[in-house]
């Protein structure tokens, strides 16, 4: 059976990564077109129009890949993990369901009305659309944060007497701390993925010398809200998603810092190997008492490293937990350096002519994409062994009569599947990109044949 | 509290099936009833701006099966793995095809994206139809509570079952026919010109089949799972629900022949929830009947979720159910009335 778990956690693993690529950007844009809209009413220039109508039509293409790769999200808690699902599915149940109810119905219909209805709209009425598609995918983030929060801090249950874990507080789920502090640090990280694929093509633009007026507004409004979002990352969210895992999963922390022993002024590995076998990081570049410091604000005080903890309750896979909150946090570090150089530069009125900076922009694009990614690996496993934090190994919510070979069979279907809509979708905003936000008149399928 | 769940989980499959239904009828029938590149523009322009909030109900009735069953969505998803997992990517298909479709003007792109529109389509209706066969006759749960089947084995009904066999496949042929007619009303009723005709002509073939098929099923289902007669003859009021269904099948005809196509349409819409109501409450209080050991089904006593949670539930989702049917409301009245060709220049 540990053979079939494997599978089974590589093949929620494989999709929620691909799908996680879409809704980061949905969320992101939301957004930003919320902005672009704001514009346009604000200053009656049909600039921002048409600005907001471009940005509608790469929304468009990436929104149904969100929704086309969702569902099987929500489908596979039962299909591969029915013990959990039977298990947890009163509690994490609520959220799911809340989100269908609440946000997609929501989503689903004014994205109809924002996509199709501009002109019956009218300027408010598409606005109103746009703002309410922002809501309905923030809210959506929410609750499906708040059901990842309670398998990492699970709250307001009880146990019943078949195991099954019963709901007690319908807020208690809702406003877990642990979700507020993840949903904060989640939708910054999605906002700085839509403002870096903003100002990366406005940069890209500029400097093709192609659509200069759209280009300069792109890179604008994606640096000014880019290094809000950049710094906001840090502090406070990421600083307070880091204190709470210090509270409740300090074996977590000391996986992703590669913290062996327990110390006193213990220090931040700026980089390093870290050696399971040996219980040490290799070739480590340290800046001492750091972390006990940013952990508990006293440069001396103790954290707890792996061997205060039985080898057993450690995450399964040490390195890949090390290295991923590693990635994320070195890429959050350089977006912060890079949106400030790009806002100090904007300010001054030399961003536009600064190719160097421009070149930096345009080939940042996949890089809040990466660390989006890795600080949702160092999330879940550094969760492992649980899939309920404390509560429920992993290994026992799988289904268990659900095979290997046939969980191998879906897997490598959705791999090939998932891998023509990768290139499917790079296909459709490359021509988007191409075609520029003053299209030609749109093609109007003849009568004839 | 789990009797009221049970019929909120199968308001919202039965709303998934009546507006989903259209969607992937239209689909099936697509090459049918268009004929060149513009009338299958029409098709698609029909369901394109609805398809996605109709697919919602598909998630929305699933989160609830999840919170309000939790024993029911582990087994019934982990027990049919395969069929579930080729329906989604087949939802993945039909979703793209619609999507992308439009986006560039090449025949040879267009041909492509059809043609997986169309199958996925139809195949998502024989799918539907072969899950519900799957539940109406039993599937081999253990004492756990859980099973695994087979896409086939030797299409019997016995111990063995596979998710097809002759009966499963049987109800996903009825359930062809049901949405294609579904789909045809729905086309006649938003075109003009030769796809409306030819929906039109194709809904009345259509009738004569599926009249068939629900006499077939009737009898057969009456066979195969002896629960649902006896529920109907213990508690009669429950005639009322194969009543709705008569009732909708003659006004389709009724309607059809005077062509109006709206009222024809409700009256399919009435049908198909007649249909469902009739087999849910022929089933109840079983969820998933089994087909190894009566006792080992499940039901809506032993796998419902706890008491607190389905009483809090329920009061977000009447609220949250009054804003999607608010949002429903102004959608379909937004893009009201007959698809035209010019209106393709709008959107994208």
């Amino acid at each position: 059976m540990p053979d079939a778990l494997i599978v089974h956690r590589l093949h929620f693993a494989f999709t929620v990564t691909f799908h996680y690529l879409f809704p980061q950007l949905t969320m992101g844009l939301a957004l930003l077109i919320v902005i672009l809209k704001s514009l346009a009413l604000r200053t009656g220039e049909e600039h921002y129009n048409r600005a907001a109508r471009f940005w509608m039509k790469i929304f468009g293409i990436n929104f149904a890949l969100g929704v086309v790769t969702g569902i099987p999200m929500e489908f596979q808690f039962g299909t591969n993990w029915a013990q959990f699902s039977k298990a947890a599915g009163g509690v994490i149940g609520q959220t799911l369901a809340m989100e269908g109810i609440f946000s997609f119905f929501l989503e689903s219909s004014f994205l109809g009305m924002f996509l199709f209805g501009e002109k019956r709209l009218g300027p408010k009425g598409h606005w109103f659309a746009a703002f309410m598609v922002f809501v309905g995918s923030w809210l959506s983030g929410y609750l499906i944060v708040a059901t990842d929060a309670w398998m990492q801090r699970p709250v307001a249950y009880t146990l019943g007497p078949n195991g099954e874990i019963m709901l007690t507080s319908f807020w208690g789920l809702l406003l877990n701390h642990w979700a507020l502090w993840q949903y904060a640090h989640n939708m910054s990280g999605a906002v700085i993925t839509g403002s870096f694929v903003l100002s990366a093509l406005g940069a890209f633009y500029l400097l093709v010398g192609k659509h200069q007026r759209y280009g300069q507004t792109f890179v604008r409004v994606g640096v000014i809200t880019g290094v809000v979002a950049t710094l906001f990352q840090l502090f406070p969210s990421g600083d307070g998603q880091g204190r709470l895992l210090a509270r409740h999963q300090p074996v977590t922390l000391a996986a992703m810092e590669g913290l062996f022993y327990t110390q006193k002024g213990a220090p931040i590995a700026l980089i390093g190997q870290p050696d399971v076998e040996n219980q040490r990081l290799d070739n480590p570049l340290l800046i001492p008492r750091t972390l006990s410091f940013l952990t508990y604000r006293r440069w001396m005080s103790e954290v707890k490293g792996l061997d205060a903890f039985p080898p057993s309750d450690w995450p399964d896979n040490i390195p890949l937990v090390y290295y991923s909150y590693h990635v994320m946090v070195g890429l959050g570090t350089i977006f912060i350096v890079i949106m400030v150089v790009c806002a100090w530069k904007l300010w001054k009125g030399t961003l536009y002519a600064s190719r160097g900076m421009l070149w930096v922009l345009m080939l940042s694009l996949p890089f809040p994409y990466i660390a989006n990614t890795a600080g949702w690996v160092t999330a879940e496993v550094g969760r492992q062994p649980w899939v309920i934090y404390g509560l429920m190994r992993t290994g026992a919510g799988v289904s268990s009569q659900v095979s290997s070979g046939n969980a191998w069979f879906t897997l490598l279907g959705f791999m090939g599947m998932y891998t023509v809509l990768g290139i499917l979708f790079l296909f459709l905003v490359y021509r988007v990109v191409e075609e520029g936000p003053e299209p030609p008149p749109v093609f109007v399928p003849q009568k004839a044949t | 509290m789990e009797t009221v769940w049970f019929c909120l989980v199968a308001i919202m499959i039965a709303a998934y099936v009546v507006l989903d239904g259209f969607d992937l009828g239209a689909g099936a029938i697509h090459f049918l009833v268009a004929k060149t590149d513009a009338e299958r523009h029409l098709v698609v322009r029909s369901i394109g701006p609805v398809w996605d909030g109709n697919e919602v109900w598909l998630l929305a009735a699933g989160g609830t099966l999840y919170f309000a069953f939790p024993a029911l969505y582990a087994s019934g998803f982990s027990g049919f793995y395969l069929p579930l997992m080729i329906v989604l990517w087949l939802l993945i298909l039909r979703g793209v095809s619609i999507e992308f479709r439009e986006k560039v003007n090449s025949p040879v792109w267009i041909k492509f994206w059809d043609v997986v529109f169309a199958a996925a389509s139809l195949l998502l209706a024989v799918f539907y139809g072969a899950a519900l066969g799957n539940v109406v006759r039993g599937v081999p749960l253990n004492d756990k509570g859980y099973f695994f089947e087979a896409l086939w084995t030797n299409f019997r009904l016995g111990t063995e079952t596979g998710i097809l066999d002759w009966y499963t496949i049987l109800v996903g042929l009825a359930a062809l026919s049901t949405l294609s007619l579904h789909g045809a009303l729905w086309l006649a009723l938003k075109t003009d010109g030769p796809v409306h005709d030819r929906s039109q002509t194709l809904a009345r073939a259509a009738w004569w089949i599926l009249l068939v098929f629900t006499i077939l099923v009737t009898v057969v289902t009456f066979l195969v799972q002896p629960q649902v007669p006896s529920s109907l003859s213990a508690h009669p009021a429950g005639f009322v629900f194969p009543l709705l269904a008569v009732a909708g099948l003659a006004a389709m005809g009724w309607f059809m022949l005077r062509k109006d196509d709206l009222k024809g349409f409700l009256a399919s819409c009435l049908y198909i929830v007649g249909m469902l109501t009739s087999v849910v409450f022929g089933l109840y209080p079983l969820v998933l009947p089994a087909s190894t050991n009566p006792a080992y089904s499940l039901t809506v006593h032993n796998a419902k979720a706890g008491e607190y949670g389905l009483r809090v539930g329920l009061v977000w989702w009447i609220v949250g159910m009054a804003l999607a049917s608010a949002y429903f409301t102004y959608v379909y009245r937004h893009f009201a009335g007959k698809v035209k060709l010019e209106d393709g220049a709008s959107g994208y």
